[in-house]
């Protein structure tokens, strides 16, 4: 045998860095040639925590200004499953994060996003925040209406309007329906706004009427809608549940059922046919369970839901999904028929939630052996693209791997 | 054709510590616990991740009295377990195989002892 002299490296005693982290990530995206086509990640996260300091001053209240500093932002959390997320340690870059070195020149929070998107291979990135998935169970609701704005202001003025690369859908604070109608109003056209957002983990129904002018402020300007689940140890279903991972799994998807149910019975689709729906982090698997569901029950039910013209699945074909976390352990077939039922080939937006403890990287996508090669780039990149109307966008990293091949980006 | 690669000397490991090697593009974690020597392919089979970078961490049991009733949890010790830092996925240090399912496993090299020196097999 030869005796080699290899790289050696001892994990434990490096300076935590996301590249090394997504090392691998980004192997996989020079194997792949994610550079021959645009990648476009429609759910990742920033911790919006790292840059209180900067978004208390956005708060316009002064007491409410106070109460924030002074809690350190607990303020807005009314409950908490933080610790959870992590696993104990067992998710490194919980707990690294804050110790890593960001590029000099560009806010940290860019800087750092830069950093897994280019390992990844993604070039366009639509940011959410991370606690404050929660805030719509604030009881106060000035707190979300305050918090709201001073954080869109913040993304806007100090992210958005100086990295084309970061896009978001702005948080609607819905409790306050009059106020969620001005967020839109006041944010619709700024650099990066590419639709506005509903966390689902609230209790006030989105059939109300007060929400009217709000759907149809958006229809009119073409900005979708999205829906982002998350989940609430303390409702009481999930108040029975005892582990993370079950109020995590059924939490996850159960807000974003509740809402779409509601959505769809009510008919909100054919009030405002122009207005297109993102169900955003509640899997996959969910959606042809409700779709046959609720077929099933329409079929016998249909006086109670009379707005409706087709079966709740056609209207629920035509909205946006994203991916993750895409369900994929033994279950190819059921997985393959999941496609054909959302018309993923169309309707499919792919997602990491990065740097959440359970994101999914492109090749999730890529590698499904049931999908032709415009299908992968369609949910990658291509159906997000058209329905944002984003410009084709690559990254100067993979610019420089396309140069280097001899190829025109 | 399989080289054995020099990871380091004996001395300059102790129990619970790691060492990655790199060769060519194939990666491997060599791990000592409990004075043996173990090396994994540092590649998770879920989405490909670092899995031999992340902590090594005992296997959480429920401890369920004679009566069936849950009394808590604990570590086992005699069963540490490789934890892949992207989602959390565990293996078995001293085997390499997928705590929860046993039918996936690490890939496995060969670890040599020589002269005082570690070496791995790639």
């Amino acid at each position: 045998m030869n005796i080699m002299t290899p790289m050696v490296r001892d994990p434990n005693q490096e300076q935590f860095d996301t590249r090394r982290l997504l090392a691998n990530a980004q192997r996989q995206a020079e194997d792949r040639r994610y550079e021959d086509f645009m990648i476009i990640d429609v759910d990742a996260h920033h911790y919006e925590t790292n840059s209180y300091k900067e978004i208390f001053d956005y708060i316009e209240d002064p007491v409410m200004r106070d109460q924030f500093i002074y809690t350190k932002g607990a303020t807005q959390l009314p409950r908490s499953t933080g610790g959870f997320q992590e696993m104990a340690g067992r998710i490194t870059r919980y707990q690294h994060r804050a110790t890593e070195k960001a590029p000099d020149g560009v806010h940290r929070d860019i800087g750092l996003t830069r950093k897994w998107m280019d390992s990844m291979g993604v070039d366009v990135a639509c940011v959410f925040p991370t606690p404050m998935l929660g805030l719509g169970l604030n009881p106060i609701v000035e707190v979300e209406v305050q918090y709201a704005r001073a954080y869109n202001r913040w993304l806007c003025e100090r992210l958005l309007a100086n990295e084309s690369r970061m896009v978001s859908m702005l948080y609607l604070p819905m409790n306050d329906p009059v106020a969620a109608l001005k967020m839109v109003e006041e944010f619709s056209g700024k650099k990066g706004v590419i639709g506005f957002l509903v966390t689902t983990v609230r209790y006030k129904p989105l059939y109300d009427n007060a929400y009217m002018k709000l759907y149809r402020a958006l229809e009119e300007r073409g900005l979708p809608l999205a829906f982002h689940a998350a989940t609430n140890w303390g409702d009481q279903s999930m108040h029975i549940t005892n582990r993370f991972i079950a109020t995590h799994a059924l939490g996850f998807t159960w807000f974003n059922i509740v809402h779409m149910t509601n959505w769809v019975v009510n008919g909100i689709p054919e009030r405002f046919p122009g207005l297109k729906s993102i169900w955003i982090e509640s899997g996959l698997a969910w959606i042809p369970f409700l779709m046959q569901r609720l077929d099933n029950e329409y079929m016998m039910r249909s006086s109670e839901a009379p707005s409706l013209k087709r079966k709740p699945s056609d209207y629920m074909r035509e909205m946006y999904y994203t991916s993750q976390p895409m369900e994929m352990i033994n279950n190819q077939t059921m997985l393959e028929e999941t496609f054909k039922m959302i018309a993923a080939d169309t309707q499919l937006l792919y997602s990491s939630d990065y740097p959440h403890w359970d994101m999914d990287l492109p090749s999730t996508i890529y590698d499904l052996p049931f999908l032709s090669p415009q299908a992968k780039k369609n949910i990658l990149g291509e159906n997000a693209r058209k329905l944002f109307k984003l410009d084709y966008l690559i990254s100067d990293e993979k610019k420089a791997r396309l140069k280097a091949k001899g190829v025109a980006a | 054709m399989a080289q054995q690669v020099f990871v380091c000397n004996e001395i300059e490991m102790k129990d619970g510590d790691v060492r990655i090697i790199r060769q060519d593009r194939i990666e491997v974690g060599v791990y000592r616990y409990d004075g043996a020597y173990y090396a994994y392919r540092n590649h998770c089979l879920h989405q490909g991740g670092p899995a031999c970078e992340g902590i090594i961490r005992s296997k959480v049991v429920d401890l369920i009295g004679p009566d069936k009733t849950f009394l808590g949890q604990t570590y086992d010790d005699d069963e540490p377990h490789i934890v892949c830092p992207w989602h959390g996925w565990e293996y078995k240090l001293k085997t390499g195989e997928c705590a929860p399912d046993p039918n996936l496993r690490l890939r496995k090299h060969e670890v040599v002892q020589r002269d005082g020196g570690i070496y791995v097999v790639i």
